[in-house]
């Protein structure tokens, strides 16, 4: 099937799902991270996170990977030159997933920021009162509610980061582009498999628009609509 | 970082000496695919959002497929994809047209600005309060007269602070027109890395360009909100 090329392609799509997961879990884990230092930090730790987030929105993603992947493994073989031991070379799957997850890491800070602020105040001063552990109140009161206000913001900016991770192929990674590309290039057939590219990628975003229509009627329960 | 600066400055704003390069190329793919993003999705806004199959369902098809696919693989497609069949090799336009890295970057980012821009203004027609469009019906508004005057304007409005965002996304997504051969500021950065090997300054300074033009371009949209937006302000009571 595919002029031979089927399984390259169908490896090269497990790369790119993997990637687009275990980056987006990086970019939660840093937007949790820095929600909680924008709202509840103190000054110069929110100070921080409002320099991290406006500057990484204000450059292109791509310029962005190009400066980390590349800067990261000159730093990388300056310290090893200059402590004598031999060059590391930074695996670029790791590469690509911790960038890919430092810079959405900055857009999922600013949806959490705005769903942390849906849950009253009072709530949170209540759970202390009654000796509730942080990391009580963060699971049992804030994350539950936030997560409503959150997953239409969550849905947007998983999209998106599924879209970036096309752009690993030209820091060398062999995702689904450049599968299909150097299938293109051994057949010659170069439109059919950048169409089968853009098929992949329309059937995973198509997917995770059902799973994330799933989870936003799990989250509304307990939730009355006004009728209009 | 100064030598860079001294050889490549002109480069990374206007020109290498031979073509325009640089901050104008970028700016150039911006302004072009923007502006005809902006004026072919308000049609297609409006038809997005008609009752009848047959117009909206073209539209959304159209805006599906291209907001579930990464621009990148969509310029491969036009790129490297379409020049390679023999219909489009055969036809005189088109093959001049498609041989192009220019034109193929103009019309992967104008299509793709379309389709979200097409989804932003129907998002904002939508919203459209019913009594704004039953009160012009009322006085005697409908058809071509009812969009050109109340809900073309109204609308537009209030999709001002989700089409700013839309610009500064695109001006990011021009960055992939260096894959097409288009010399733009991260083609020149690309040049500047393979002849000194300074990633960092080299990208370093694309980065800081890009975050300059991106400020520019939020501090024009405030003016501009301030200015179109100004009846949406909440009253102050003194």
């Amino acid at each position: 099937m595919l002029y031979g090329y089927g399984d390259i392609i169908l490896q090269g799509s497990l790369i790119t799902i993997e990637l687009a997961l275990l980056s987006v879990i990086v970019s939660i884990v840093l937007g949790l991270a820095g929600a909680s230092a924008k709202i509840f930090g103190s000054r110069w730790m929110s100070a921080i996170t409002d320099i991290y987030t406006t500057l990484i929105r204000g450059i292109p993603d791509l310029v962005l990977m190009l400066l980390i992947f590349y800067g990261l493994q000159i730093s990388l073989n300056e310290i090893t030159e200059y402590v004598g031991i031999s060059q590391i070379n930074i695996d670029p799957f790791i590469a690509g997933v911790l960038t890919i997850g430092f810079i959405y890491g900055a857009y999922f800070t600013e949806t959490f920021r705005g769903a942390f602020i849906i849950v009253p105040k009072g709530q949170i001063e209540a759970a202390v009162a009654y000796g509730f552990s942080p990391w009580q109140i963060f699971r049992i009161i804030l994350f539950p509610q936030m997560m409503r206000f959150a997953l239409p913001g969550i849905a947007n900016n998983w999209q998106v980061t599924l879209k970036a991770t096309a752009l690993v192929s030209i820091i060398g990674l062999a995702d689904v582009v450049k599968a299909t590309q150097n299938a293109g290039k051994g057949t010659y057939h170069f439109f059919l498999f950048t169409i089968v590219a853009a098929a992949i990628y329309l059937l995973f975003t198509t997917i995770s628009n059902l799973v994330l229509l799933w989870l936003e009627r799990r989250y509304e329960v307990g939730h009355r609509k006004a009728s209009l | 970082m100064i030598e860079i600066l001294e050889r490549y400055g002109t480069a990374f704003l206007w020109s290498d000496g031979y073509h325009f390069t640089g901050v104008a190329v970028t700016m150039w793919l911006l302004v072009i695919s923007v502006v005809s993003g902006f004026f072919i999705s308000i049609p297609l806004a409006i038809a997005r959002v008609s009752t009848k199959k047959w117009l909206w369902m073209p539209v959304w098809v159209y805006s599906y497929i291209f907001r579930g696919t990464p621009l990148y693989v969509q310029l491969l497609v036009l790129y490297s994809g379409v020049y390679t069949l023999d219909a489009v090799r055969n036809t005189d336009f088109l093959n001049w047209f498609f041989r192009s890295g220019y034109n193929c970057t103009l019309l992967a980012l104008i299509l793709n600005t379309c389709a979200y821009t097409t989804e932003i203004f129907a998002g904002a027609i939508r919203a459209m309060s019913y009594g704004e469009v039953e009160a012009a019906r009322a006085y005697g508004f409908s058809g071509w007269k009812l969009y050109q005057s109340i809900i073309i304007p109204s609308a537009l409005r209030r999709a001002l602070p989700t089409y700013s965002n839309e610009v500064i996304l695109m001006l990011h997504a021009t960055s992939l027109a260096f894959t097409a051969t288009v010399p733009d500021i991260l083609k020149i950065a690309r040049d500047v890395n393979a002849a000194t090997y300074k990633s960092f300054h080299a990208f370093g300074l694309a980065a800081v360009i890009y975050l300059l033009i991106s400020f520019l371009l939020v501090a024009l949209f405030k003016r501009a909100e301030k200015h179109w937006l100004r009846h949406l302000k909440p009253v102050s009571s003194h």
